[in-house]
C-alpha cells in the first residue's frame, strides 16, 4: 500500500492577465494529515490547487511533493506522482456509465478493454467502500450527491497518495458528508493518504481537519491548527475585520394572502421518468416556506415549472389567484422572481459580461432601452451600482460572467434578482458554494424580502438553512409533498425520516 | 416495363432502391456520427461527398481500378476533415460556419477539377449477384448488392463496439462529452477532435465514391442530391448510435427510392412530391425529436452551441 505524500507550495503566484489571483502563497501540508483550505469566494483557493495539479501553470513559485521540488506540467503528470483532485465543477463524462468513467480516469486505458476483468476489479473495489453507486448507471442519471460520490470513489479507485477536494460536501446532505469525510479521515489516520480539503463549512473543518490555511484576495493570511483557532478567529481571518451580516429580526406578523398556489403538479424529468407526482403547495405573502428533500425528488422540475422552463403534464399554478403562465409578461405583472440552482448554467449567459447578465431582467425597459436601442451607459451604471452593493468580485463589469469564481457568479445572479420588487420569490439552494460571509448576507436578504411582504419558496438540500429561515417547513419525496408543519412544530428527526421514506 | 412482376415490382424496387440510395446516406451518417461523438459538427460533408465522388472517378479512370478510386476518395475526404478540424481548433471559430464554407469549397473544387471527367467512362465497381443466376432477371437485379453497402453494414457494429470497448472509442466519447473531464486526466481534446473529423471525412469520401463509381456510376455536377447535408439529421435520428445509423439510412433510402419505384410501374402523378419524401421525412423527424419536453438522450454534451 502506498504512503501519504506531503505538499508544500513556495511563493506560488498566478496571474490572469493583469489580475493577480494568487500572490506568493506558501502553504505546508504534512504527510498523513487532513488540511483545510479556507477563504471567501474568489480568494483563490481553486486557483491554488489547480496550480498544484498542473491544470494551471503558476507564473512564479514552486511546488514540493514529498519534500522534492516538482515541475508539474499537466494533470497527467500530477497523477503519475500520485496526486488526485476532485474539482469544484464535476469532471465526469455525463453520457458514460460509472464504470466507463472509473476506467477513463486512470489515464491508462488498454487499447482494447477487457470489460469482464475491469468490472470484476471495480466490483471488488466497490464492495470495500462504505458508499457505492451502480456501475452501469450513466452519470447523467445520477442525483447530484451521487455524482459527487462517484468523483470521490474515482480518486480512491486510483490509489492516490495525495487527494485534493474542492468543496466536496457542498452538494451532500450533512449525513452523507459525515459518511464520506469519516471514511476519508480513516484513510488519513492509517497513513495511506494526505488530504487537502476546500470547504466553507466550519463544522466540517473542526470535525475533520487538523490544520488550516486561510486565503484572502490571493494572499495567505493565516494558518494553524484547528484546535488552536476558535471559529470567530477563523472567520475574522477569512473576511477581514468586518462582522457577519445578521439576519434581520423576523417581523412577527401573520402571513398574508396566498400568493403561490400550486396544485396537483405532475411532470416528467428529462428522460421521461415521472419526477413530480401530484405535488401541491401554497405560499402566503410574508412567509418563507422551506421545501426540504434529498436532491432528485422532483425539486428541480418544480422550480423549472415555476420558472416556465418546463410544462407540467397535469396540475395548475396560480399566482394571486390567477392562472400563471410563467412567461416574461406574467412574471413582471405578478412580480415573480425565480432563482434556479446552478446559476451559471440556469440563470445566466456564461459568455456575456457581468453587466449584461445583471441587465437581463430590465434591458428591454427604460432607461436601459430607448426604443429598439440599448443604452450601454445605463446598463453599465446599473451594473456598477449592483457590483458595489453586493460586493461582486469581478475585474470589470465587462468581464464574462463565466470567468468569475463560483461564489461570485451566485452573487451576481442574486444581485440582479433580489434588487427587483418581489411578490413571489422562488429560490433553489441559494447558498450552495458560498462562503460564510456571503451566506449570511444572502440569508439576511431573504428575510428582509419576507419582512417586506414577499412570499418565498425556499427549496434547499441544506436542512439547517431551512430550519433557520423558514416560517413553515415542507418535505418533498418521490415527487410528492410528504410533510408540512409550521416551524414551531417542525421536528428535525421527523423531517429527516420523511426525506428518505418512499 | 416489367409485366411479369406487376405491382410486386413496387416493394421489390423500393427494397433494391433503398439499398442503393441508402449507401451514401449510410457512409455520411457513420462519418458524421464519429465526428459528432468527438464534439464537433461537420456540416461540410456535402462538399466532401461531392469531392470524393469526383476524386474517386478520376482516379478510377486514370488507373483503371475502381477500388483505388474508392481509396482516393476516402483519403481526399480525410484531408477535408483535417482541414475542418484544424480550422475549428482556432480560437473563436464556429464549426457550423466552417462546415458551410468547406461545403462550398469542396463542391467548387470538385466542379473545377472534374470538368475533364464528365465525358469519359471510368471503370466502376462490380455488384455482387446474391441470386447466383437462380432468379428471373428482374428479381436478380434486386438481389444484386453493392460491395460498399456491405462494407458500411459491417462498419456500423464495429464502430459501435469500438466506442464501447477500445481506448480510442472511449477517448473520443469522453472528449465529445466533457472537454473538462478529458483535460482533468490530461487528454487534449483538440487532436482527438481533428482525428475524428478526419475519420468522418474518410467515410463521407467513400459515400461520394459510391455515387460516381456504382450508382448512378458516372461523374457530373448534379450527382449529389444533398446526401451530405442530410447526415446531420440522420445522426440525430440515430441518436448518435452507429448501428441505428444503418436503420436511419435505410429508412431515408427507402423514402428516396419511393418516387423512382412508383414511376417504374407507371405512377407518374405527384412524382416530384415522392421525390421530396426524404426531405419531408427530415423535417418531420426533426420536429418530432427536438421537442422541449425531452432533451436528446445520447447527444454529446460538447456539441455545437452547447460549447
Ligand atoms: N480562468 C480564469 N480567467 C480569469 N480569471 C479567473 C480564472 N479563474 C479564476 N479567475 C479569478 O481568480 C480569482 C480566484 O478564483 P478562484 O476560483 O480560485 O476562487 P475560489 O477561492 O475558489 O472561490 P469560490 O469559493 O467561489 O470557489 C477570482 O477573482 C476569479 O475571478
Ligand atoms: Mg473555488
Amino acid at each position: 500500500m502506498s504512503d501519504a505524500l506531503s505538499l508544500e507550495t513556495v511563493g506560488l503566484t498566478k496571474r490572469f492577465g493583469a489580475f493577480t489571483a494568487l500572490d506568493a502563497v506558501s502553504i505546508k501540508v504534512r504527510a498523513g494529515s487532513l488540511h483545510a483550505l479556507l477563504g471567501e469566494n474568489g480568494a483563490g483557493k481553486s486557483t491554488l490547487v489547480k496550480c498544484v495539479m498542473g491544470y494551471y501553470h503558476a507564473d512564479d513559485g514552486d511546488v514540493l511533493i514529498g519534500d522534492r521540488g516538482q515541475e508539474i506540467g499537466s494533470p497527467r503528470a500530477a497523477a503519475a506522482l500520485g496526486l488526485g483532485m476532485v474539482y469544484q465543477h464535476f469532471t465526469l463524462v455525463p453520457n458514460m456509465s460509472v464504470a466507463e468513467n472509473l476506467l477513463l480516469a486512470s489515464g491508462k486505458v488498454p487499447a482494447v478493454v477487457d470489460w469482464k476483468a475491469e468490472r470484476a476489479k471495480m466490483t471488488r473495489f466497490m464492495d470495500s467502500m462504505p458508499f457505492r453507486v451502480p456501475l452501469d448507471r450513466p452519470i447523467s442519471a445520477l442525483a447530484i450527491g451521487e455524482k459527487q460520490k462517484v468523483e470521490i470513489l474515482k480518486q480512491l479507485y486510483l490509489d492516490r497518495r495525495l487527494l485534493i477536494l474542492d468543496e466536496p460536501t457542498s452538494v451532500l446532505t450533512p449525513d452523507e458528508a459525515d459518511e464520506v469525510l469519516g471514511f476519508l479521515r480513516g484513510l488519513v489516520d492509517q497513513g495511506r493518504l494526505t488530504i487537502v480539503m476546500i470547504s466553507h463549512k466550519l463544522r466540517e473543518i473542526y470535525a475533520y481537519a487538523e490544520e488550516v490555511s486561510v486565503l484572502r484576495q490571493g494572499k495567505l493570511v493565516g494558518a494553524g491548527r484547528t484546535a488552536d483557532l476558535a471559529a470567530p478567529e477563523l472567520t475574522r481571518m477569512m473576511v477581514g475585520v468586518e462582522t457577519l451580516a445578521q439576519p434581520a429580526a423576523r417581523a412577527p406578523k401573520p402571513a398574508g394572502d396566498v400568493v403561490l398556489d400550486a396544485s396537483g403538479l405532475v411532470a416528467a424529468d428529462d428522460r421521461g421518468r415521472r419526477a413530480l407526482d401530484g405535488a401541491s403547495l401554497a405560499v402566503r405573502a410574508g412567509e418563507i416556506l422551506g421545501l426540504a428533500g434529498v436532491s432528485g425528488n422532483g425539486q428541480r422540475e418544480l422550480v423549472e415549472i415555476l420558472a416556465g422552463q418546463r410544462d407540467p403534464e397535469a396540475g395548475a399554478v396560480k399566482v394571486h389567484g390567477e392562472r400563471y403562465a410563467a412567461d416574461r409578461a406574467a412574471a413582471r405583472k405578478h412580480k415573480v422572481v425565480c432563482l434556479p440552482e446552478e446559476p451559471l448554467k440556469n440563470a445566466s449567459v456564461p459568455t456575456m459580461s457581468v453587466a449584461e447578465n445583471l441587465a437581463l431582467r430590465r434591458f428591454d425597459l427604460a432607461p436601459m432601452a430607448r426604443g429598439p436601442w440599448l443604452s450601454d451607459g445605463a446598463i453599465r451604471r446599473a451594473a456598477e451600482k449592483l457590483i458595489g452593493e453586493y460586493r461582486i468580485r469581478t475585474r470589470s463589469p465587462a468581464t464574462p460572467i463565466a470567468e468569475l469564481s463560483g461564489g461570485n457568479v451566485q452573487r451576481t445572479v442574486l444581485a440582479r434578482d433580489l434588487s427587483e420588487e418581489i411578490d413571489l420569490l422562488v429560490v433553489a439552494n441559494p447558498c450552495f458554494g458560498l462562503d460564510v460571509k456571503a451566506t449570511a448576507e444572502i440569508r439576511a436578504a431573504l428575510v428582509a424580502q419576507r419582512n417586506k411582504g414577499a412570499a418565498i419558496l425556499l427549496v434547499s438540500e441544506d436542512l439547517d438553512e431551512i430550519l433557520e429561515l423558514s416560517d413553515r417547513v415542507a418535505v418533498i419525496a418521490s415527487g410528492k409533498i410528504a410533510y408540512e408543519a409550521p416551524i414551531a412544530a417542525a421536528d428535525r428527526q421527523e423531517i429527516g425520516k420523511r426525506m428518505v421514506a418512499h | 416495363m416489367d409485366g411479369d412482376l406487376g405491382l410486386w415490382g413496387v416493394p421489390l424496387a423500393i427494397f433494391a432502391g433503398a439499398i442503393r440510395v441508402s449507401t451514401p446516406f449510410l457512409f455520411v451518417s457513420l462519418g458524421e456520427c464519429i465526428t459528432e461523438k468527438a464534439g464537433r459538427i461537420n456540416l461540410g460533408l456535402e462538399g466532401t461527398l461531392v469531392f470524393g465522388a469526383m476524386a474517386g472517378y478520376a482516379i478510377s479512370y486514370n488507373t483503371g481500378s475502381p477500388w483505388l478510386g474508392v481509396l482516393a476518395a476516402a483519403l481526399a475526404g480525410s484531408l477535408f476533415g483535417v482541414l475542418h478540424g484544424l480550422i475549428c481548433s482556432l480560437p473563436k471559430v464556429n464549426d457550423v460556419a466552417v462546415g458551410i464554407a468547406l461545403m462550398l469549397l469542396g463542391t467548387g473544387l470538385a466542379f473545377f477539377f472534374g470538368k475533364p471527367y464528365i465525358q469519359p467512362k471510368a471503370p466502376i465497381l462490380p455488384g455482387f449477384d446474391l441470386s447466383f443466376g437462380l432468379l428471373p432477371p428482374r428479381l436478380a437485379e434486386a438481389a444484386t448488392i453493392n460491395p460498399l453497402f456491405l462494407i458500411g453494414l459491417a462498419a456500423a457494429p464495429i464502430l459501435a463496439w469500438g466506442f464501447r470497448n477500445t481506448r480510442t472509442g472511449l477517448v473520443v466519447r469522453m472528449v465529445g462529452d466533457s472537454g473538462d473531464a478529458a483535460k482533468a486526466v490530461g487528454i487534449a481534446a483538440m487532436p482527438v477532435r481533428v482525428a475524428a473529423t478526419a475519420a468522418g471525412g474518410f467515410f463521407a469520401g467513400i459515400g461520394g465514391a459510391f455515387l460516381s463509381l456504382y450508382y448512378p456510376g458516372s461523374w457530373n455536377e448534379a450527382l449529389s442530391s444533398g446526401q451530405g447535408l442530410m447526415a446531420v439529421a440522420l445522426v440525430i435520428f440515430a441518436r448518435w448510435n452507429p448501428v441505428a445509423c444503418v436503420w436511419a439510412a435505410f429508412v431515408f433510402g427507402g423514402a428516396g427510392a419511393l418516387g423512382p419505384a412508383l414511376q417504374s410501374v407507371g405512377v407518374t402523378q405527384g412524382y416530384y412530391l415522392f421525390n421530396a419524401a426524404p426531405y419531408l421525412l427530415t423535417l418531420v423527424i426533426m420536429a418530432v425529436m427536438c421537442s422541449r419536453k425531452q432533451s436528446l438522450a445520447g447527444m454529446p454534451a460538447e456539441l455545437g452551441i452547447a460549447r
